[in-house]
C-alpha cells in the first residue's frame, strides 16, 4: 500500500484545513476564508505565472471552501487550464474541481469539452478514465451533445482495456439518463448486449447496469440479454465461493452483479423458452436454498450480501407472479425473517410482503404471519419498521380477517406515533367500508377514529361516512342513534358535531320516537356544543337546525329563538349572520310545503371512487398501495372482495363534489329563495345546503377542483423559456421542470417540416392520461398547418415516449403554434403549455450566389418598405466562428467574399411556403471597434413582414 | 443511486455525492434535512428509512455516518454494503481509516469513490482492482500525504456507542 510512503502532499493545504478546523467561531472561520480567497484571488490575477503544483494548490483550496459551503465565483479558468496539464495529479485535480463545480458558464465548456476530447483520444487508460468519469459526473446535455456518439464505440472497441470499457458503460448510462435522445444505441445493441459474457466481472458488472438501464426505456431491442443475464446468473450461483476470487465478498459470489442480472430480468415477463425458463427457475431455487444453509460467516456482511441477493430473487419471482411454489417459498423465506433479530431484516420481510400479499398464489400464505405482524405492530421499538407492519396488514386484509386487523389498527392509532397517524386513519376508513359486513360496523369503526384520533380524521373520511349513510337505508337509524350517543360525552370533537350535526339535521326523525332523544333533546345536545365550534362547523349546525325545523315543528320555536338572537343575527362573521337571517326569514314566511320541498333529505350520492383512497394514494404515490382499490363498489352494497386491479379509475374526486350530487336534478335549487340565499355574499353554489365548505378558502379549492377537469385550462402560462434557443438550431430540450423534460429534434424541407417530441418521465412514478394538443391562433391557423400524431397515454417512471408533428407552411406567419400537454401526475391533473419553436426561418432554403448576382438583386430590393435594418448591443462575445455558424443555423446560404469588408456577413435564400416563395438577402455588420459591441443587421425581401420577422428572429441571436 | 452523503454526529458533511441534477440550493436543503433526520435516530433502529420519494440507506461507523439515497426499486441490503465496500476501501488505502484522513485528503476520498461506484452505480467491486486503480495513480505523482491513522484511532474498530477521544478532537 501507498501508505508508507506518504509525507506532505500539499503542506499549505494541510495547513489551511487545520486553520478553518482551529476557528473557534462561524466569524472566525469566515474571515480566515475571505482572506485566504483574497490571496488565491492575487495569486491568480498576479504578473507572475504560477507553476502547475500552486495553481493545483489553489484550485483545491477553493473546492475545499466550497465544499464546505461556501460560494465559489472564481478559479474555473484555472481548473481548466489544469486539465490539459502534463502531471497526473493537477489534470486530476482540475477534472475534480470541474465535476463538484460544474457551471453553465458558457464560456468554459468548450474549453473542458476540448481538454476530454484530448484526453479520451489520448489512449492512455489513467487520462481517458479521468475523462469519463468527468463526463458521467457532470453529465450535462453539452457534454452529451459532444460525446454521447464517441462513447459507444470506446465502449465495444475490441482494445479497449477492461477498466476504460467499465467507466464508459456507466458512463453512457449517466448520458443515456439524461439525454437519451443524444445517444445513439442502435447499431451498438448487440455488441453492448455481449458485453454480458465478458470474461472480466467487472466489465459484466458496469455493463449489466447500462443494459437495465436501455432495456428499461427499449425492451424489445433488448431482448437478447434475457439468455446471456440467466446463463451468466446460472454461473454464478452454482460457483464455489472461491472461483470468483476478489469478486467474491464475505464467501458471497458475486452479490452486486448477481443483484444487478436479477434486476435486468425484472425488464421482462419470464422467458417464454422452455429450456431457459427452467434454467431460470433452477437459478431462484438455487439462492433460496442458499439463504437457507448454515451461515459460512458470523459478519454481518456476509448475511447482508447473501440476502440482498435473496430479496432481489424475490421481487423477480414476485414480478414473475407465475411459480406458485417459488412464491409460497418466498413468502415462507421472508416469515422466517419476520421475527429476525436484525431490525434491517424484520423491516424488509415485511416490505416484501407486502408485494406478496397482492399476488392470488402467495395471499393466502402471507395471511398466516397475522399474529407475528401484529405483534410487530405492538413490540417494535422502530417507527419505520412499525409504519411497515402496518402497511402489510392493510395489504393482507380481507373479508375474512378485517374485524381483526381494524380493531388491531384501532388500538395501536391510541399510541402511534403522530406521523403515520393520519395514514392509518385513512387505512382503517378504506378496509372498514370495503370489507363492512354489516354498515353498524362501518358506522362504529368511523366514530370510533373520530374518537381516538379526531385531528386526524380528514374532511375525505367523515364525509365518506355521510355519503354512505345518505346511500343506505338500512343504516340510516342505527346512525342516529350511535351519533346521538356519542354526542352524549362531555368533551367530543369538532368532527364527531359534524357527522352529528349532519346525520341528525338528515335522520334525526328516526330515533325522535324514544322520548330520551326527542327532537328537544336532539336539538339542546347539538346546540350544547355549538359555542365551542369553529366558524364552518357552525354554519353546518344551522343548517342542521333549519333541517329540524321540517323535521319537526314542535322546535320550531325554539329554534327562532336562537336563530333572532343577537349573538346569530348580529355574529360578526357574515357567513352566519347570512345564514341566520336567511333561515329565520324562511322559516317564517314559508308555507310547509316549501319548506318540506326545500330541505328534503338529500338524495344519494352517484357512485364514485373513494376520495379516502385518493388521497391514501396521493399520501403514498401510486404503486406503493396494494390493489384494494374497488372499495367505491361498496356503497352499493356490494362487498365481494376482489382480486381486480384493473378496476376503472373514476375522475378524480374532489372533496366537496364527493358530498355533493351536483349531476342530478336538486329539489332545493328549484326555489328561488333558496337561489337568492346562496349567491348571495359568497361564491359557493346553494346546492350545498349543509354548507360544507363555508370557508372560502375551500370553497376556492372546490373551484380548482371543477376547473380542473376541464381539457383546456385557460390558466397555464405558455413556456417561451427556449423558443429563441431555436432560432438557429433544430434539436435541444425546449422545456423541463422537475416531472417532465421535452426534447425536440426537427428537420425541415422546403415548406414542410417535421418535429420529434420527446416526452421524458423524470420521475419514478407512471404519468397517466398522458395527452397533448397542438393550438395556433385564428390567423396562425390559415398559415400553418399543424398535425400531430396521437401519443401513448402513459409513461411509465424513468421511460420517454416520442412523438411527431407534421408541419406544412401555407405563407409566412409570425406568430408560433403552442403544444398543450397534460397527465396526471400522483392523483392532480398538470397542464403544462409550450411554445412550439417552428418559425419563418425553419422554412429557408440557402441559395449561393456571385457577389456581382448578390449586388443587383440588393438594389432590386430597394424599396423602404422591402428593407428593414435593426442596430443592436451583443448579447454574446463576438466570435466569428459562432456567429457563422449561427447564420447558417438560421438558414441562409453564407456568402463569403460578397462584402468589401472581411468581417462583415452576407447571406442569401428562399422562404418556401405553399402559396409563394420569399427571396431573402441578409447583412449583418458587427461594430468591434466601439466601447459597447454593436451589430447593425439588414434584412432585404419583396415582403415587409417577412423581412421584419426575419430580423427580429435573428436581431436576438447575437 | 441519487447521492451520497458522509457527516459528523456534529452534522458536519464530510463528503457529498450528486448523481441527479440539482442546483446547488436543492443540495443544500436536502444535506441539512437529512442529515437532521437521521442523527435524530436511535442506534438500534433500523437502517433504512422512506424519505420523500426516496429510500434512505445510512450506516454510522465510529463518528461517521454514510448515507445513500437509492430509488424505490433499488435493493437496500446491497447498498448498505456498497457503503461497506467503501469503507473498506478507504481503510485498506489509508492503513486504518479515520475521520481526518477523510478530513485532509478529501481529494483522494473522491477519488476512491469515483473508481467505486460511476454515476450513481458499481463500477469495480473488486478491492483490488479499485486499489490498482488508485496506486497507479499514485505511482503517478510524487505526492505523499499525512496519514492521520498514526495519531488517531481508525474508524472501523471503534465501537459506534463509545465517543473514541480522538472523534471529539476531530470535530473541533
Amino acid at each position: 500500500m501507498p501508505a508508507v510512503s506518504k509525507g506532505d502532499g500539499m503542506r499549505g493545504l494541510a495547513v489551511f484545513i487545520s486553520d478553518i478546523r482551529n476557528c473557534k467561531s462561524k466569524e472566525a472561520e469566515i474571515k480566515r476564508i475571505n482572506k485566504e480567497l483574497a490571496n488565491i484571488r492575487s495569486k491568480f490575477k498576479g504578473d507572475k505565472a504560477l507553476d502547475g503544483y500552486s495553481k493545483k494548490k489553489y484550485v483545491c483550496k477553493l473546492l475545499f471552501i466550497f465544499l464546505l459551503g461556501h460560494d465559489i465565483d472564481f478559479g474555473h479558468m484555472e481548473a481548466v487550464n489544469l486539465l490539459s496539464s502534463n502531471k497526473y495529479t493537477e489534470k486530476q485535480i482540475g477534472y475534480l474541481f470541474i465535476s463538484v463545480l460544474v457551471n453553465s458558464n458558457s464560456d468554459l465548456i468548450r474549453l473542458i469539452n476540448n481538454a476530454i476530447k484530448n484526453d479520451l483520444g489520448s489512449r492512455n487508460p489513467t487520462f481517458m478514465n479521468l475523462a469519463l468519469h468527468c463526463i458521467a459526473n457532470v453529465g450535462s446535455r453539452e457534454m452529451a451533445e459532444a460525446f454521447a456518439s464517441e462513447i459507444p464505440s470506446i465502449l465495444v472497441a475490441g482494445d479497449t482495456m477492461d477498466s476504460v470499457k467499465q467507466s464508459a458503460a456507466l458512463c453512457l448510462l449517466r448520458l443515456n439518463r439524461t439525454s437519451a435522445d443524444l445517444v445513439p444505441m442502435g447499431e451498438w445493441t448487440a455488441r453492448v448486449v455481449h458485453l454480458l459474457n465478458d470474461q472480466h466481472l467487472g466489465v459484466v458488472t458496469a455493463a449489466t447496469s447500462l443494459i437495465t438501464t436501455l432495456a428499461q426505456k427499449s425492451p424489445d431491442d433488448f431482448k437478447t440479454s434475457i439468455s446471456l443475464a440467466v446463463a451468466r446468473l446460472s454461473r454464478i450461483v452454482t460457483s464455489a465461493s472461491i472461483d470468483l476470487q476478489d469478486y467474491t465478498y464475505y464467501f458471497v459470489a458475486a452479490p452486486w452483479l448477481s443483484v444487478k442480472l436479477l434486476r435486468l430480468l425484472q425488464c421482462y415477463p419470464p422467458p417464454e423458452d422452455a429450456a431457459l425458463r427452467s434454467r431460470l427457475t433452477e437459478c431462484l431455487e438455487t439462492i433460496l436454498n442458499k439463504a437457507q444453509e448454515p451461515p459460512k460467516s458470523k459478519k454481518v456482511q456476509h448475511s447482508n450480501a447473501k440476502n440482498a441477493v435473496l430479496f432481489e430473487a424475490i421481487s423477480l419471482i414476485i414480478h414473475h407472479d407465475s411459480e406458485p411454489t417459488l412464491l409460497v417459498r418466498a413468502c415462507n423465506q421472508l416469515g422466517q425473517f419476520l421475527q429476525h433479530r436484525e431490525t434491517n431484516l424484520r423491516y424488509l420481510a415485511l416490505e416484501s410482503m407486502c408485494t406478496l400479499a397482492s399476488s392470488e398464489f402467495s395471499h393466502e400464505t402471507v395471511k398466516t404471519h397475522i399474529e407475528t405482524v401484529i405483534n410487530a405492530l405492538k413490540t417494535e421499538r422502530d417507527v419505520s419498521v412499525r409504519q411497515r407492519a402496518v402497511d402489510l396488514l392493510y395489504a393482507m386484509c380481507d373479508r375474512s380477517n378485517a374485524k381483526q386487523i381494524v380493531a388491531e389498527m384501532l388500538s395501536y392509532l391510541e399510541t402511534a406515533d403522530y406521523s403515520i397517524r393520519e395514514e392509518i386513519v385513512l387505512k382503517v376508513a378504506i378496509l372498514a367500508e370495503k370489507y363492512a359486513v354489516d354498515y353498524t360496523w362501518y358506522v362504529d369503526t368511523i366514530l370510533n377514529l373520530i374518537r381516538i384520533a379526531g385531528d386526524y380524521v380528514s374532511e375525505e373520511v367523515w364525509y365518506r361516512v355521510i355519503q354512505i349513510v345518505i346511500n343506505r337505508e338500512d343504516v340510516q337509524g342505527y346512525a342516529a342513534k350511535t351519533v346521538f350517543e356519542a354526542l352524549q360525552a362531555p368533551a367530543c370533537h369538532e368532527n364527531l358535531v359534524k357527522v352529528g350535526g349532519y346525520i341528525l339535521g338528515e335522520f334525526g326523525n328516526l330515533i325522535a320516537g324514544d322520548s330520551r332523544s326527542s327532537p328537544l333533546v336532539q336539538f339542546n345536545l347539538l346546540h350544547s356544543k355549538f359555542h365551542l365550534c369553529s366558524v364552518p362547523t357552525r354554519a353546518l349546525l344551522l343548517s342542521a337546525y333549519i333541517k329540524f325545523i321540517n323535521l319537526f315543528p314542535e322546535v320550531k320555536a325554539t329554534i327562532q329563538d336562537v336563530l333572532r338572537s343577537d349573538s346569530q343575527l348580529r355574529n360578526s362573521d357574515v357567513e352566519l349572520q347570512q345564514r341566520a337571517v336567511e333561515y329565520l326569514r324562511l322559516s317564517c314566511i314559508a308555507s310547509t310545503d316549501i319548506l318540506a320541498t326545500v330541505l328534503e333529505e338529500m338524495p344519494p350520492f352517484p357512485e364514485r371512487e373513494s376520495s379516502i383512497l385518493a388521497k391514501l394514494k396521493k399520501k403514498k404515490g401510486p404503486g406503493n398501495l396494494p390493489d384494494i382499490d374497488d372499495a367505491r363498489r361498496n356503497v352499493n352494497g356490494s362487498t365481494e372482495h376482489s382480486e381486480n386491479t384493473e378496476a376503472p379509475k373514476k375522475s378524480s374526486p374532489s372533496l366537496v363534489a364527493d358530498l355533493l350530487p351536483t349531476n342530478r336534478p336538486r329539489p332545493a335549487s328549484s326555489s328561488p329563495i333558496m337561489r337568492s340565499a346562496g349567491t348571495m355574499g359568497t361564491t359557493h353554489p346553494f346546492t350545498d345546503l349543509l354548507n360544507l365548505n363555508a370557508t372560502p378558502s375551500a370553497g376556492a379549492s372546490l373551484l380548482v377542483d371543477v376547473f380542473s377537469e376541464s381539457p383546456a385550462p385557460a390558466s397555464v402560462d405558455v413556456c417561451e423559456e427556449n423558443f429563441l434557443r431555436f432560432v438557429c438550431k433544430n434539436n435541444g430540450v425546449i422545456f423541463e421542470n422537475q416531472l417532465l423534460q421535452i426534447g425536440l429534434k426537427s428537420e425541415y424541407r422546403q415548406n414542410l417540416g417535421r418535429i420529434y417530441v420527446f416526452y421524458g418521465n423524470k420521475t419514478s412514478t407512471q404519468f397517466l392520461s398522458f395527452s397533448t394538443s397542438v393550438a395556433s391562433c385564428d390567423m396562425l391557423k390559415t398559415q400553418l398547418n399543424v398535425h400531430a400524431k396521437t401519443v401513448d397515454p402513459l409513461i411509465d417512471g424513468g421511460a420517454q415516449v416520442q412523438q411527431m408533428l407534421n408541419i406544412e407552411c401555407v405563407s409566412d406567419f409570425t406568430d408560433a403554434p403552442v403544444l398543450n400537454i397534460q397527465f396526471r401526475y400522483g392523483g392532480t391533473l398538470q397542464n403544462i403549455a409550450v411554445k412550439l419553436p417552428v418559425m419563418l426561418n425553419k422554412f429557408f432554403q440557402p441559395t449561393e450566389m456571385t457577389s456581382q448576382d448578390f449586388f443587383q438583386r440588393w438594389k432590386q430590393l430597394g424599396a423602404p418598405e422591402q428593407e428593414v435594418q435593426k442596430i443592436f448591443k451583443a448579447k454574446h462575445p463576438m466570435d466569428t466562428d459562432v456567429t457563422k455558424a449561427k447564420i447558417l443555423g438560421f438558414g441562409v446560404a453564407l456568402l463569403d467574399g460578397v462584402d468589401p469588408n472581411p468581417a462583415n456577413f452576407v447571406g442569401a435564400g428562399v422562404i418556401h411556403s405553399k402559396c409563394t416563395q420569399v427571396g431573402c438577402l441578409l447583412r449583418l455588420e458587427p461594430n468591434t471597434q466601439a466601447q459597447v459591441k454593436m451589430y447593425r443587421l439588414t434584412l432585404r425581401t419583396s415582403k415587409d413582414t417577412v423581412s421584419q420577422r426575419l430580423c427580429d428572429l435573428l436581431s436576438e441571436q447575437f | 443511486m441519487q447521492f451520497m452523503l458522509l457527516f459528523s454526529r456534529q452534522g458536519k458533511l464530510r463528503l457529498q455525492k450528486w448523481y441527479v441534477p440539482l442546483s446547488d440550493k436543492e443540495r443544500k436543503k436536502i444535506s441539512r434535512d437529512l442529515v437532521q433526520t437521521i442523527l435524530a435516530r436511535k442506534p438500534k433502529m433500523c437502517s433504512f428509512l422512506e424519505w420523500r420519494d426516496l429510500k434512505i440507506v445510512y450506516k454510522r461507523y465510529a463518528s461517521l455516518y454514510f448515507c445513500c439515497a437509492v430509488e424505490d426499486q433499488d435493493n437496500e441490503l446491497i447498498t448498505l454494503e456498497i457503503i461497506h465496500r467503501y469503507v473498506e476501501l478507504l481503510d485498506k488505502y489509508f492503513g486504518s481509516v479515520c475521520e481526518l484522513d477523510i478530513i485532509f485528503n478529501f481529494e483522494k476520498a473522491y477519488f476512491i469513490l469515483d473508481e467505486f461506484l460511476l454515476g450513481g452505480e458499481a463500477q469495480e467491486t473488486s478491492k483490488k482492482n479499485v486499489l490498482k486503480a488508485i496506486e497507479q495513480a499514485d505511482l503517478l505523482q510524487e505526492v505523499r500525504i499525512f496519514l492521520y491513522h498514526q495519531v488517531a484511532e481508525p474508524i472501523r474498530e471503534i465501537d459506534c456507542q463509545l465517543d473514541s477521544s480522538w472523534s471529539r478532537a476531530a470535530t473541533k
